[in-house]
């Protein structure tokens, strides 16, 4: 089996309208990764998305699925991928367990086939007892889930989600976690494109981050992470912080009497900091990262982009 | 790879027929009793009241003369419907995209649309044929000829709902062929009429009509009288097939309507 699960060469897309979406972006993700394609809204993402999907058509490049070109061999390729899709797109007047076998049905998979498959997978995601329902009956959360077993039935070995969380609540998006952490772990490829930071930030082993049609990074998780230089804190004491509290080398702003923010190198231990302000009389009661690390780097990158 | 491919669109194609009888089958109340009533209507009307003081056709009663061209209008309306619906609400709702991101094949999705169709049509001609027992004396000259020429023009006009439903970008758009196109050609097409009863020039433009040829072929098939040659019909309603589906084909590879 090809190791890549999917190579895009030079991929360029201009819209009827004349607006270059893609400007000849690169990309590789291997077979088992969990990657995360990060931009801000019209950076690309969606239209990248579209293309690897045949949605959208592209102007130039080339596309391979684990080693098979769309271009050649569309109808092999596009049985590797599974795609969960940004907006809500079912049939409402179709009930769930029918959605489920029609789209096995589109994938060559047989109704007898994928009856008991659909049981599974809606067993799994907690539909089960909704399969005779209609989807537009189904809260929004469980619209969600319907989505990812629909792009599931065929077991694809590259599965797509293009903001799969979106406007679902924490529950459902822990439920959703392990769910993909549980279905890569056993060997699926996901690509995730999210808005929610913090998501990538805990699921994904790689990260390209597009804007403008353009790759400007392309590492692994940790690599990007390890750019940051220094991370905020806030430190929540249990005495009061007096008028003339300083702290030696570093940057820091007392935001009330029992709150202050340190910025603290990330090369530096955190303990140094606890222990100098022990050494001070103050006790920490607790504490928190100000930003996400990765919303952080994201933010410096699209922004100097812009620029 | 070539069997894989082979069981793959076999499979979807089974997928989307039995997914768009299901679609018409659930609303029957929508979809298949209207189309009674209405040719009970027509019976009652043009058969019974007015027919009988036309009086006779070629021999035929003037309801027996009417019924294979109000059959084939009802065949080839819903056929067309059921097509251009069924692709324009799934483009609307976008689980179009179901279809689109799958390994099917566009012949694949033609095919399984028009069968949709054509299986929609011909329910509609079964449930008109009961209901006109109690109006018509129910000949058939050509059985075979019959099924052919329904089976066509319901294809035919699958295929140009088909491509209403690719070029259409709202619900205003669906509507435009069959009310100022389909109708008004099926009426012209002589359903009511035969065509040596219209004056001199108004014959030769009638035969510019393609429903015309439509009618004929299936009043020949029932009754045994055609106004047009029968060979020349069915010439042309190969030729239309063959025409619509290359335009369906050519549409769906560039994606029309549907890919960005």
């Amino acid at each position: 089996m090809d190791s890549s699960a999917l190579v895009i060469n030079n991929l360029t897309k201009t819209y009827s309208n004349g607006h270059k979406a893609l400007h000849g972006i690169d990309l590789e993700i291997q077979h088992g990764d969990f990657f995360a394609l990060l931009g801000p809204n019209g950076a690309g993402k969606s239209t990248t998305i579209g293309i690897i999907t045949s949605l959208i058509k592209k102007t130039s490049g080339d596309i391979s699925i684990y080693g098979i070109d769309i271009d050649k061999n569309f109808v092999k390729a596009k049985t590797y991928i599974g795609l969960v899709p940004q907006e809500i797109n079912f049939n409402t007047f179709e009930p769930i367990s029918e959605i489920i076998t029609n789209q096995a049905g589109y994938y060559g998979l047989s109704r007898k086939i994928a009856i008991p498959e659909s049981e599974k997978l809606l067993k799994k995601l907690g539909l089960w007892e909704k399969r005779d329902q209609f989807s537009r009956n189904l809260s929004g959360g469980m619209q969600r889930r319907l989505m990812v077993a629909r792009a599931l039935i065929h077991q694809p070995k590259l599965l797509i989600l293009d903001e799969p969380t979106a406007g679902a609540d924490v529950e459902v998006r822990r439920l959703m976690w392990d769910y993909l952490k549980l279905l890569n772990d056993n060997g699926t490829t996901i690509i995730l494109t999210t808005h929610y930071l913090e998501e990538a930030e805990n699921l994904c082993k790689n990260i390209a981050i597009i804007d403008d049609g353009k790759i400007l990074e392309n590492s692994s998780m940790k690599n990007f992470l390890g750019q940051l230089k220094n991370e905020k804190f806030i430190l929540y004491t249990e005495n009061l912080i007096s008028e003339d509290f300083s702290l030696d080398n570093k940057y820091f702003k007392v935001l009330d009497e029992n709150t202050i923010e340190v910025s603290v190198s990330t090369e530096s231990n955190i303990n140094f900091l606890i222990q100098e302000l022990s050494s001070q009389g103050i006790k920490v009661k607790s504490l928190k990262n100000k930003t996400s690390r990765l919303e952080e780097l994201f933010m410096r990158l699209v922004d100097k982009n812009d620029k | 790879m070539i069997n894989n491919n082979f069981r793959i669109q076999i499979t979807a194609y089974n997928t989307i027929v039995r997914k768009e009888v299901l679609r018409f089958s659930r609303i029957w109340k929508q979809t298949l009793i209207p189309p009674v009533i209405t040719n009970i209507l027509y019976f009652i009307i043009f058969g019974n009241l007015i027919g009988e003081r036309i009086g006779q056709i070629e021999s035929f009663s003037y309801t027996d003369f009417i019924f294979p061209g109000l059959l084939l209008m009802s065949v080839i309306t819903h056929s067309y419907t059921n097509t251009v619906s069924s692709l324009y609400i799934s483009k609307y709702h976008r689980y179009i995209e179901e279809l689109l991101v799958s390994p099917i094949q566009n012949y694949t999705i033609l095919a399984g649309f028009i069968t949709g169709g054509v299986i929609r049509g011909l329910s509609v001609g079964v449930v008109v044929i009961i209901a006109a027992q109690f109006f018509v004396t129910f000949t058939v000259h050509n059985l075979f000829l019959m099924m052919i020429v329904i089976i066509l023009s319901s294809t035919l006009f699958s295929m140009c709902g088909f491509l209403n439903g690719l070029f259409a970008s709202d619900w205003d758009d669906i509507n435009v062929i069959p009310t100022f196109i389909m109708t008004p050609l099926t009426y012209l097409g002589g359903i009511f009429f035969s065509i040596s009863m219209l004056p001199g020039i108004w014959q030769d433009i009638a035969l510019i009509n393609p429903i015309l040829y439509l009618i004929n072929a299936l009043r020949f098939s029932m009754l045994g009288i055609t106004d047009v040659s029968i060979a020349i019909a069915f010439l042309i309603i190969l030729l239309f097939n063959i025409v619509l589906a290359a335009l369906c084909i050519y549409f769906l590879k560039i994606g029309k309507g549907l890919r960005t």
